[in-house]
């Protein structure tokens, strides 16, 4: 799938980086760098950013991630496998239970051990929660890094009736950690159901709400079409995922391509959205759409719950046998991935963490060439990024 | 026109028995004017920024500071005046100091000309409205001294973008004046106030304000007062997610309160001054300027009323426009500037005067 950048783009690429430096040359001036971060409003988090500036005109524009590396694939392999969940909760921070996923996964898929259908379904609502919870609070920060603070107080708003549907079940806002290798720790609480039902209707008003606000707004408009286009080869070179990815006009979401077993997406009704443009816009609209997908995805689940245990027989003491497994989900960021090396014991010997925020910022350098200081903003929010993600 | 806008001004009482001599005149003057700066920047902080913010974004706003949290701008001002007045070591010092008092000053003297009944006047200068566009403008230089002074490379953008935006839209703010002062035939705005009282539409229907006939200018002097403002949607010297506060990145303390009163401060005279021009300033609607009621005594009290309630419904539009929009880019706000307020302005100058002729 991956298409290498055409030997032509780099030789404009490289023609235009010299042009730069004579024109800097003829008029004597060095430009300026402009340290954007670690502490940076734009950069929600600790990442730097280091342009090179022309007058406003970005020359060269490098991101610099690792402010806030944690090692969790060391840490990993110190841990046992429910622990695990603990910790992979914290690397995209706003959709917590996503994270907790694609790792019970591949524990699930080296033992052999299936979810019962019940746990499968609440895990499923869970992971479409979290996407909301994460893609509204992307919405929100869309509008405050493009002036428009009154989105983002809608966002947290409105994200808060999603956040107190899994604190119900999980006992936890933030960090669930209520995957469990062969289901879920609980069942639903009572009366979960309809009050789920009730915060999706809030949320497609939400969507309703942000289209008004924002996304159709001429001003977002005027900012973000045409601005940051990444065409579709390029997307791919880089191994963009998720929405960065769809914008792109590529069709390729992990939930209906190659869904894992252990998730139930092929028992509901839902359309992956792609934009043919590839710009700051269309990243954000996909965004928007998928918000409300998620919205109908969880819709339709809560509606055939079936009955059943919620967790498979698993031993007491949870040893994986030896092998290797890879497993991806589509995150709300794009596709995340664990790479499981198991010796059969009760510590995993290697995990390797396929974030997609590491690959979504990879771009940066390529996109921010030749565009404005504000343009600069508006693209990295449309790529949307969290730094737990790039960092690990 | 009837009433000679110089005829009204003599006309009003001089308050009984006082006549004070010209110092004690001027003194009492800036004393006003001192008081009116920090609490026109309070009323607006609290009523708009606090209050009606909170509201449109659905969320509480100070709650605990006084009855309904109302006293929180004060406590907020009482702990910007106790902290630390941080330079920082590559700051251009004295400019760095100055800077904030410069803007401070170009609002001080926007309060000068503002009239809030016939005689209720710091100053009724003839060309009251020229006085008052060019001062409005000696901000720009606070700002471009506070981006330089800084010594950051975000305030000295900021303070460039600053200069850039604040003189282009200097110029539709200027003919969106030139419509109301070619349709009053004066530049006081005690005269203007009159011709709004007086003016006829077609010579014969009674037609109070100037809003109807300069709707246009109306709205291209609402863009251009948030432009000169740098409020959303043309805060890009601001711009808290790019810019990081831009020109007041580096201030604290008192410095910064200085340039927080000065922006809202500056809201409301440009809010005033809209009233005046468009909406009929301290005049009701349908009493012509030559009517008693306007000289009477009680109208010292019912003029800063009318007026007052104009510039808060001005202020509110401005805010309003403040919390819903996002920022444009640079460029975009020179092109609104230059291609549509700017062409729109020369279009109704042109058919204000022609109809100014031929009525």
């Amino acid at each position: 799938m991956a298409a290498p950048v055409s030997e032509r783009d780099q030789l404009a690429y490289i023609a235009n980086q010299a042009a730069d430096a004579r024109v800097n040359l003829e008029f004597e001036s060095e430009g300026m760098t402009l340290n954007m971060g670690p502490q940076h409003p734009a950069t929600h988090g600790t990442l730097r950013i280091l342009a090179k500036l022309d007058g406003e005109q970005v020359i060269s524009c490098e991101p610099m991630p690792g402010y806030m590396h944690r090692g969790y694939e060391k840490l990993c392999e110190v841990r046992t496998y429910p622990q695990v969940t603990t910790l992979v909760n914290r690397i995209d921070w706003l959709g917590s239970f996503a994270n907790e996923v694609p790792w019970i996964l591949a524990a699930e898929k080296l033992m052999g051990i299936e979810a019962p259908p019940r746990a499968q379904h609440i895990r499923t609502i869970l992971f479409e929660l979290s996407r909301i919870g994460n893609i509204a609070l992307f919405l929100g920060d869309l509008g405050i890094q493009l002036g428009g603070i009154t989105v983002g107080f809608y966002a947290f708003r409105d994200r808060e009736h999603v956040l107190n549907q899994v604190e119900a079940v999980t006992g936890g806002r933030f960090h669930p950690n209520f995957d469990r290798i062969g289901g879920l720790k609980d069942d639903l609480p009572k009366g979960w159901i309809a009050e789920t039902k009730a915060a999706m209707v809030k949320v497609q008003k939400f969507c309703d709400q942000v289209e008004d606000l924002l996304i159709g707004n001429e001003i977002f408009q005027s900012r973000t079409r045409g601005i940051g286009v990444i065409p579709q080869h390029v997307a791919q070179s880089y191994g963009l995922s998720g929405a960065n990815a769809r914008g792109s006009g590529i069709d390729w979401d992990l939930r209906r391509d190659s869904c894992p077993p252990g998730l139930v997406y092929d028992k509901c009704d839902w359309t992956v959205w792609t934009h043919p443009d590839g710009d700051s816009f269309s990243r954000s609209w996909i965004r928007l759409q998928e918000t409300r997908e998620a919205a109908k995805i969880v819709d339709q689940l809560l509606d055939t719950i079936p009955s059943g245990p919620i967790m498979a027989k698993v031993p007491r003491i949870i040893k994986v046998p030896e092998g290797e497994a890879y497993v991806a989900t589509e995150n709300p960021l794009g596709e995340m991935g664990y790479y499981l090396v198991s010796k059969g014991d009760l510590y995993p010997f290697r995990v390797k963490i396929r974030s997609a925020s590491f690959n979504n910022i990879s771009i940066v350098p390529w996109l921010c060439k030749g565009v404005y200081v504000p343009d600069v903003i508006s693209i990295l929010a449309s790529l949307y990024f969290i730094l737990g993600d790039i960092d690990r | 026109m009837s009433a000679s806008p110089l005829a009204l001004v003599g006309s009003a009482p001089v308050l009984a028995g006082l006549d004070p001599p010209y110092w004690a005149a001027t003194l009492i003057k800036v004393g006003v004017v001192a008081l009116l700066v920090p609490t026109t920047a309070l009323i607006l902080g609290i009523v708009f920024l606090f209050k009606v913010m909170s509201w449109m974004q659905s969320r509480l706003g100070p709650q605990e500071a006084g009855p309904r949290g109302l006293l929180q701008l004060l406590a907020d001002g009482a702990k910007f005046i106790q902290k630390q007045d941080i330079i920082p070591d590559a700051a251009d010092r004295f400019v760095f100091k100055v800077a904030p008092m410069v803007v401070l000053i170009s609002t001080f003297l926007l309060y000068v000309i503002i009239p809030a009944g016939p005689s209720v006047v710091v100053e009724s200068l003839d060309t009251g409205v020229f006085f008052a566009l060019a001062m409005s403008s000696i901000s720009v230089i606070g700002i471009l001294m506070a981006g330089w002074g800084s010594a950051n490379k975000f305030a000295l953008m900021s303070g460039i973008r600053a200069a850039g935006q604040l003189i282009a839209y200097e110029l539709p703010m200027v003919l969106a004046v030139v419509g109301v002062v070619i349709q009053a035939g004066t530049m006081n705005l005690n005269g203007i106030i009159a011709a709004q009282a007086d003016f006829k539409l077609f010579g014969v229907v009674p037609f109070p304000l100037f809003l109807l006939t300069q709707l246009p200018m109306f709205l291209v002097f609402l863009a251009a007062a948030q432009a000169e403002l740098t409020q959303p949607p043309f805060d890009m010297p601001v711009a808290e997610s790019e810019l990081v506060g831009g020109y007041q990145v580096e201030y604290s303390g008192f410095r910064f309160l200085f340039f927080f009163m000065g922006e809202f401060a500056t809201a409301f005279a440009f809010a005033a001054l809209a009233s005046v021009l468009f909406l009929g300033g301290w005049s009701l609607p349908f009493v012509a300027s030559d009517s008693d009621f306007y000289t009477s005594t009680a109208f010292w009290l019912i003029g800063p009323v009318v007026l007052f309630t104009k510039i808060m419904l001005v202020s509110f539009l401005i805010f309003w426009f403040r919390f819903t929009y996002p920022r444009f880019r640079e460029d975009q706000l020179q092109k609104v500037c230059w291609k549509y307020l700017i062409p729109i302005c020369l279009v109704w100058v042109s058919f204000t005067a022609i109809a100014k002729v031929v009525w």
